[in-house]
């Protein structure tokens, strides 16, 4: 079974440091989470696994084979996918064209592309939007066209940038049990997620970056538990514990889902290396949004978390 | 030592009159990220302008020098930002970039009509005053253009760092939208920053033409925007006292290089070449560009046909030209059998520019490989023609490996760079293969037949096209055509479905380039006769923009590009209105990048058009019958029925 090994990975934008000697790894059969707060270096260390981020320092494995310096492209045959946060379908291609694209690119493994592509639409659930151009569906759709693209190439480790949201309740529940069920055929699925609900119901274990530190690692309820992660969601003021979140009807208490992370009042983080000095994102004053069909800039911006 | 200092001296010059015409295309790339492709054709009108004022007029020089500099050349910059950049200012490098070629393409067709060919010249500033340095003799010409340079460069620099407008202008180099949030006005910046750079266009444009007393051209100049680009990558297209090193450096290298090198026939070329190879070199030193993550963006396309139209149109199209044939006199069945190689040689653009998003300038260079390969072969066999398209993807392969790097306006600037490369090196050099004047080339000789008239040239290119459009759209609803547009909307997410997007933009030049080259190779039979002039990178101005205001993204765009290229060159008389129709078409690219056939097929769609009685059918041949010369409207006919064939889902 695959396994994912980051060793000490640092990335530097500038002065910005924005992972700082993370090591994580992600193990065939189980749903590995990635949280912490904006900002954290979360995308950025799915960057440097993907290989669209040079590391500063550190290295990758898979299998215990050393990726650092693989390009893209070939990391996604030894078995690499994933999602994008800002969304990245190919927009002028129709959902059906956008799978395609991916099962013709690893023509050799599949049987037949047509087929796998047919399977997947109607696995994730996408059969009424097939023939919409992926430029003119909602952003929750447009997430599971990416996760259906990225399942197309059947890759042994999967990469979720907050995939759920944009989706509604309902929608979130059997997402769960699609992520569940990806493990359960042996993927490693390693997922960043801010709806700490889903997080605690489907992973196995958990990291949690806070400003591009590791701080914790182990299972959610080591995670719950451990103050540091507690500091870093809660804040400076560390306060008791009325503090905590309502319970969900799984009475997992959410003490992590401070505020809904997709509302989009926030700055974009910038991703323009020119720009001199980047302003913090301010502390979101909006109360949690209900979930729903987000928006369909697809530009999901970085909210307040603290 | 004198000789160096003389060369030197002349070098500095030159290069302060680079500096000049570079800065202001820097300032108006970076305030507004519009290339301004007609920044030379800007100088090159207000040289006229100035002739016009002093030397017609009767003005005196410097009287003539304030009003041009200060007034004419601002307000048409000003003019030009408020009516065409505002409305393109959001759109892609493959629309800004046609936009300022139409500029360009129209600022040399109204030089042409309103100062028809003749005698301009303009006489030198303090002639007969001079400075004598040791042996060297700088004259007050040469003198004034440095004084000049710098305090251009004096200017700017106080301009940028000490008034309100310069910084906000600095801050807009940085990001725009975040000016917008904190206040700037951004429309007020960019008609200054165009009104500004058109000013700094007219002054060097002046001061060339007037160091070197000879015949204004219309084209010699507006071609040193080639220097100018290359002194501007020099600072990135951003950065003034880099761009000011970039343009001395480029002068020194172009004095000593007229001093020093070998006056061999092959070395000629090389000094002509030298403004290509430094913007290339620049460009290859640009830093690699990350993969644009987050943006869900996808270009609006036609809808693909049914092969079973495709079939019908192209035996429609066989059918007019058939037609054509019979009724057209034997001049226009050789200007149709030309516009049917024009339109292979605009289908070329339709997989590298309509689906993958690279603007290519070198077009016309592949097109010349396949004509000069077929010239220099000097045989009648289909194999020369094979050969002549196999040596242009070679050519195309170039083109494409030492920029894999590059995206968007570096990738464009690096292809113009390659067809300057191209036509000074080899296509004027005959010790280097190319032409060296024009070569004789014979009819082709296939299947046991001689296509020795016009006749059999216009159905063998109309064939051609057929099989080839169909090609290119089997590769749109297969396989590749997918990956190409994914590629063009995604790069990123290419790579990590395990795409290797280097691989595939090879593929798609060498691809383009080789139907380029088949096209050139036809040409050359047709024509008898080739020479280098033919295949000059200036020509594949007019060729893309033609090309994407007909409608890059489908076939039937081709063909109508195709047939206006030919009428642009066939009748120079209707010139003044195809410009007209392209300037409108060009703006519109803003909203329509599918161009006119694109527009064609909207309103085919569109209810209003439908219950009016007009198909596309009678539009397009509406349109078509009123741009392109009235005899070629058997060809018009068949442009509209390949339109009917496209909008059919
Ligand atoms: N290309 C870049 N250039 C400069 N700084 C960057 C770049 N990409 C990310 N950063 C910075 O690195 C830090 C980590 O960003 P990253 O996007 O990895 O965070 P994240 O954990 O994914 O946050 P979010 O929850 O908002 O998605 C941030 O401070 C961000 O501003
Ligand atoms: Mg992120």
């Amino acid at each position: 079974m695959t396994r994912l090994d980051v060793k000490e990975v640092t990335v530097r934008f500038g002065g910005v440091t924005a992972v700082d000697q993370a090591t994580i790894s992600a193990e065939g059969g189980q749903v590995t989470a990635l949280i912490g707060p904006n900002g954290a270096g979360k995308t950025t260390l799915f960057n440097v696994v993907t290989g669209l981020q040079k590391p500063t320092g550190g290295r990758v494995f898979l299998d215990g084979k050393d990726i650092t310096h693989t390009p893209t492209h070939r990391r996604a045959r030894h078995g690499i996918a994933r999602t994008f946060q800002r969304l990245e379908a190919f927009g002028s291609l129709t959902v059906e064209e956008n799978i395609r694209v991916a099962a013709d690119a690893v023509r050799a493994k599949n049987a037949k592309p047509a087929q796998v592509t047919r399977g997947l639409i109607k696995r994730i659930g996408l059969e009424r939007y097939a023939d919409a151009r992926a430029d003119a569906v909602p952003t929750g759709v447009a997430r599971l066209v990416e996760l259906a693209r990225a399942l197309a190439i059947d890759p042994e480790l999967l990469l979720l940038d907050e995939p759920s949201s944009g989706l509604s309740e309902a929608e979130t529940e059997s997402f769960g049990e699609l992520l569940r069920d990806l493990a359960s055929q042996g993927r490693a699925v390693l997922i960043v997620e801010h709806d700490m609900g889903l997080i605690m119901r489907v992973s196995d274990v958990i990291h949690v970056l806070d400003r591009g530190r590791l701080i914790a690692s182990g299972t959610p309820a080591e995670v719950q538990a451990d103050p540091l992660v507690r500091k870093a969601y809660l804040g400076e003021e560390d306060e008791p514990e009325d503090d905590e979140g309502p319970e969900d009807d799984d009475g997992h208490t959410l003490v992590l889902s401070a505020a809904d992370p997709d509302d989009d009042t926030a700055a974009v983080p910038p991703t323009r290396p020119t720009r001199p000095t980047q302003p913090t994102p301010p502390a979101s004053p909006i109360p949690p949004l209900p979930k729903g069909p987000g928006p369909q800039s697809g530009e999901p911006a970085s909210g307040g978390w603290f | 030592m004198n000789v160096f200092l003389t060369y030197t001296v002349l070098g500095l010059v030159i290069g302060a009159s680079y500096a000049i015409a570079a800065s202001g295309l820097v300032l108006t790339y970076a305030t507004t990220r519009i290339f301004n492709v007609a920044h030379g054709a800007t100088a090159m009108v207000m040289a006229f302008v100035y002739w016009e004022l002093a030397y017609n007029q009767g003005l005196s020089n410097w009287l003539s020098v304030l009003i041009v500099v200060f007034g004419v050349a601002p307000l048409f910059g000003a003019l030009l930002e408020r009516w065409v950049i505002r409305r393109v200012a959001d759109s892609g490098v493959g629309v800004t970039l046609v936009v300022t070629c139409a500029v360009l393409v129209g600022l040399i067709g109204a030089a042409e009509k309103i100062w028809p060919p003749g005698v301009h010249q303009v006489q030198q500033f303090f002639a007969g005053h001079g400075l004598t340095v040791g042996m060297v003799r700088i004259t007050g010409n040469d003198l004034l253009t440095v004084a000049l340079a710098v305090v251009v460069g004096a200017v700017l620099w106080a301009f940028l760092k000490f008034t309100r407008l310069g910084v906000a202008m600095r801050a807009a180099v940085d990001d725009k939208e975040l000016l917008a949030l904190h206040g700037g006005r951004p429309h007020l910046m960019s008609s200054i920053a165009w009104a500004m750079g058109s000013a700094l266009a007219a002054l060097a444009g002046i001061l060339l033409v007037s160091s070197q007393p000879s015949e204004l051209n219309y084209i010699s100049l507006t071609l040193l925007v080639v220097n100018s680009y290359a002194a501007a990558m020099a600072g990135r297209l951003t950065s003034l006292p880099r761009t000011f090193i970039g343009a001395l450096v480029l002068g020194l290298l172009n004095a000593y290089a007229s001093g020093y090198l070998w006056t061999g026939p092959g070395w000629t070329g090389f000094r002509e070449a030298i403004p290509a190879i430094f913007l290339l070199l620049m460009l290859l030193l640009m830093p690699q560009a990350r993969l644009r993550v987050g943006r869900l963006a996808g270009v609006a396309g036609v809808r693909t046909p049914e092969m079973r139209r495709v079939g019908l149109a192209s035996a429609l199209l066989l059918l007019a030209v058939v037609l054509g044939n019979s009724v057209f006199s034997e001049v226009n069945v050789n200007r149709m059998a030309l516009g049917l190689c024009f339109a292979i040689l605009a289908l070329s653009l339709v997989p590298l520019t309509g689906f993958s998003g690279y603007v290519s300038l070198a077009q016309f260079s592949f097109f010349g490989v396949g004509a000069l390969t077929v010239a220099k072969m000097h045989s009648s066999a289909p194999t020369a023609v094979l050969a002549g398209a196999l040596l242009a993807a070679v050519a195309g392969i170039l083109v494409a490996l030492p920029s894999l790097r590059l995206q968007g306006l570096y990738l464009a600037l690096s292809t113009i760079a390659f067809a300057q490369i191209m036509d000074t090196m080899v296509f004027q050099n005959p010790s280097l293969g190319g032409f060296g004047g024009s070569l004789t080339t014979k009819r082709l000789d296939m299947f046991g037949y001689r296509f020795t008239s016009d006749k059999a040239y216009a159905i063998l290119a109309a064939a051609v096209f057929c099989v080839l459009g169909a090609g290119v759209i089997l590769l749109r609803k297969g396989r590749y055509g997918r990956v190409l547009i994914a590629l063009r909307d995604s790069p990123a997410a290419c790579a990590t479905l395990g795409l290797n997007p280097r691989l595939a933009r090879v593929a798609v030049f060498a691809g383009s380039a080789a139907v380029a080259g088949l096209g050139g190779g036809l040409y050359a039979g047709l024509q008898n006769q080739v020479g280098s002039t033919n295949f000059q990178f200036f020509n594949s101005l007019p060729l893309l923009l033609i090309v994407v205001c007909a409608g890059v993204t489908s076939v039937s765009g081709a063909l109508l590009g195709g047939i206006l290229l030919m009428a642009l060159n066939s009748y120079p008389s209707t010139q003044a209105y195809l410009f007209l129709i392209l300037a409108v078409a060009a703006v519109g690219l803003g909203k329509q990048p599918n161009g006119i056939t694109g527009w064609l097929f909207s309103l085919r769609d569109n209810p209003l058009g439908a219950r009016l009685g007009l198909g596309s059918a009678g539009i397009a041949r509406g349109i078509a019958t009123r741009s392109v010369a009235d005899k070629s409207s058997a060809i018009d006919g068949s442009v509209s029925v390949g339109e009917n064939a496209e909008v059919e889902a």
